[in-house]
């Protein structure tokens, strides 16, 4: 069969030794998996259960370049730091496409317990740990994640030892800086153990001038017994990009995840959230905000499996679309019959700002279980005009009321970021995004203006 | 004599429903006109029609506001020279705080007038001075705009932002419904310590009650989109008598014959 996948299981099977050098350990050994997974398969397209809108077909289609034998690509990583947030620079983790940058500050700063590191690394220096973790969570069977672990040679992998606490976010920036179109597949692996507790924030952000690129990101997140994490990942990117990210959740006992995707520039995005939800008394939030102008299409799809009892989780996913972007979310709750006692919650909400944009949205619940409590909701309106009209009568311009209320309507999925200076600092970004400097990290307008 | 408002043979519609059928209205600096008339008889929408509402067209007639054709300005240029409705219904804003609203109403005037936004703790102060006049209570501040008001809480929210903008024309729609008498004494007041020989206020309402405190100088009979009937006073007090029957039928019967 002919399709975008086939030149890269082409190039797999003639570079597969150059491939292994450039990585490690677990790494290598899982993309013989990954490569049978593929075999006879396709990458999903438009119309495919789960994927109505987006074709990762599409986006995989163009001819990319793949930095196999890991060249290092010029990035003025400088430029790019005013984007971090204000205080918490001292844990800084860069990625500039799909290598990870050593950094000693971050080394020195990193408090005893926790490690961050590149995966490839880890995977070199620590192989039966990242033997024990590595491709448990993420599922060959969907062929986005099998193409990446098919080619994924680098990444970043974060582990939080027994009962440590950081104490201050975690900031993993990601910059796209490439001269000619390319596939960056990424990997995250994220380890908490029993009690360990860490913040996260991640920025996608594409350098000036540099070409289009497919991201291919494949985050695991093994959330132990008791653990806590909070996750803020906001993209800025630029039109030309796309990014295809896949999620895999695995919760135990007692665990506490909330996850947060913010797309607040972008080309084409598909993130995915599938999370399994194993242990007890688990509570896990998802949320995600989409701010769409221009031809910017974002997809956000969730998939959360409770199969054990008194765990709860809530999703609320919130779009402004303007222009002519297009939205789409596909989000579905599974209780299986071991589950009972759950609380699960799904709320989707939109606006279309213009008569040009779309969204298109599925909610489902699957219940196999009498005993639980499940919601799930989706509403795309407009702006309130009677408000609109309103706020113009107290000598507000249009322009600027329309903002405002925009600003309202992502307050909720602001307000769901649990580290202060993570909100605050989301705040601020969606203010300036909905202001109309929208320009962009493509040239760093957004960043470098703000000091 | 200069006029403030001068509103001359106005038309507006919606859709291909007419509701107002030729309003003539000139108000002058200093003075205060009270608008009277059954329900449905066009009052709210012609007040919306002067704050520059687009769910109605205007289809016919000019509006002349201190020289200025107002119904070529957008609703927040109308505001910045001066015009300014205290809704009937004010609108819930959730997500907008009182403060962010206020602080954009009025740095968006300044920038109308080319002036540099005003300093925080300056903005902070006409806050309080402003609500003082009202007697609006600070909680309320820190609140969504109208979210959760009270109706009495509403309407005097409505008068607290007339006396933050100081408008030179007023049109207060049925600032008194929802009031409790102690309420009612409150607005009337704080409307009439705004009150200068310079700035005009239109009162709609269908109480005298009102027209107690705020001493209009004009009555006008609204009904039917038109304004069939104008007085002094004294006509306020005589529809709370007789009702609007007389009013009707006079007004049908020219109808008739027209
Ligand atoms: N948005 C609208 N859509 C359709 N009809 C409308 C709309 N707004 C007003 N109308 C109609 O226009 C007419 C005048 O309404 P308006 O609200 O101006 O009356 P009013 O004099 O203010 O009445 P009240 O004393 O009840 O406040 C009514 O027949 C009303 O139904
Ligand atoms: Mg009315």
């Amino acid at each position: 069969m002919m399709g975008a996948l086939n030149q890269y299981l082409e190039l797999f099977d003639n570079s597969r030794h150059d491939i292994d050098n450039g990585s490690a350990g677990a790494m290598n050994r899982l993309r013989h998996d990954a490569r049978a997974a593929l075999e006879g398969r396709r990458l999903p397209d438009t119309g495919d259960e789960g994927f109505e809108k987006t074709s990762i077909e599409a986006m995989f289609a163009p001819d990319l370049g793949l930095n196999i034998n890991r060249v290092a690509l010029p990035c003025d990583i400088a430029s790019a730091f005013k984007c971090g947030v204000p205080n918490v620079s001292s844990l800084l983790a860069i990625m500039v496409n799909d290598t990870f940058v050593p950094s000693a500050t971050l080394l020195n700063n990193l408090p005893d317990g926790i490690t961050v590191m590149s995966l490839a690394r880890a995977a070199a220096e620590r192989p039966e740990e990242i033997d024990r973790h590595y491709g448990t969570a993420a599922s060959l069977d969907a062929p986005g994640t099998a193409l990446n672990t098919m080619l994924a040679q680098d990444g970043i992998y974060i582990h939080v030892d027994r009962g440590i606490k950081l104490d201050r976010p975690l900031q993993l920036v990601n910059l796209t800086s490439t001269p000619v179109p390319m596939l960056i597949p990424r990997r995250v692996l994220i380890v908490l153990e029993e009690g360990a507790s860490l913040s996260v924030l991640t920025c996608d952000h594409t350098m000036k001038d540099s070409a289009s690129a497919v991201s291919s990101q494949v985050i695991e997140i093994l959330a132990g017994p008791g653990s806590s994490l909070n996750v803020c990942d906001i993209e800025e990117s630029a039109p030309d990009q796309s990014r295809y990210s896949q999620t895999y959740v695995t919760m135990h006992d007692g665990a506490d995840v909330s996850i947060g995707g913010m797309t607040l520039h972008c080309g084409t995005t598909r993130n995915e959230y599938s999370v399994d939800i194993r242990g007890q008394h688990c509570q896990c939030h998802l949320g995600g905000m989409a701010i769409g102008s221009g031809k910017q299409h974002i997809d956000n799809s969730s998939d959360v499996i409770h199969s054990a009892p008194h765990s709860d989780s809530r999703q609320l996913f919130k779009y402004v679309l303007d222009d002519e972007a297009h939205g789409a979310f596909e989000g579905s709750i599974v209780v299986t019959p071991d589950a009972p006692y759950t609380q699960a919650y799904q709320s989707d909400r939109n606006i279309l700002a213009s008569a040009n944009a779309r969204m298109h949205t599925k909610p489902q619940l699957l219940i196999y279980n009498d005993e639980v409590k499940c919601s799930h909701g989706a509403t795309t309106g407009q702006l309130d005009e009677q408000a609109l009209f309103y706020m113009q009568t107290r000598g507000i311009p249009r322009q600027q009321a329309r903002m405002m209320l925009m600003q309202a309507f992502m307050a909720e999925v602001i307000d769901t970021v649990r580290v202060d200076a993570v909100r605050d600092r989301l705040r601020y970004l969606v203010e300036r995004r909905l202001a109309g400097f929208d320009a962009s990290c493509n040239d760093c307008s957004t960043c470098h203006t703000q000091q | 004599m200069n006029e403030l408002l001068k509103v001359s043979n106005l038309h507006a519609s919606i859709g291909d429903k007419e509701i107002l059928k030729g309003i003539n209205l000139t108000i002058k600096p200093g003075e205060v006109h009270a608008i009277m008339g059954p329900n449905g008889s066009g009052k709210s929408t012609l007040s919306s029609v002067l704050a520059g509402n687009p769910t109605f067209t205007v289809t016919e007639g000019e509006v002349s506001f201190h020289g200025l054709d107002l119904l070529s300005l957008s609703p927040e240029d109308r505001s910045h020279e001066g015009l300014f409705l205290s809704f009937q219904y004010p609108v819930e804003i959730p997500g907008v705080s009182m403060v962010n609203f206020m602080r954009a109403a009025v740095n968006a005037k300044l920038k109308y007038f080319n002036k540099p936004p005003m300093p925080a703790n300056e903005f902070l102060k006409l806050m309080r001075e402003k609500r003082a006049i009202v007697e609006l209570d600070n909680k309320l501040a820190s609140r969504s705009v109208n979210e959760g008001f009270s109706g009495g809480e509403k309407k005097r929210n409505e008068i607290f932002q007339m006396a933050v903008l100081e408008p030179c024309l007023s049109i207060l729609d049925e600032t008194d419904s929802g009031l409790d008498i102690d309420a009612l004494r409150i607005v009337a007041e704080g409307v009439n310590k705004l009150k200068t020989p310079d700035n005009a206020t239109i009162v709609i309402t269908h109480y005298q009650r009102l027209l107690d405190y705020i001493k209009p100088d004009v009555v006008h009979i609204l009904y039917k989109g038109r304004i069939v009937y104008t007085g002094g006073p004294e006509l306020a007090l005589e529809l709370e008598e007789k009702g609007y029957d007389w009013i009707k039928n006079q007004a049908d019967n020219i109808g008739k014959e027209a």
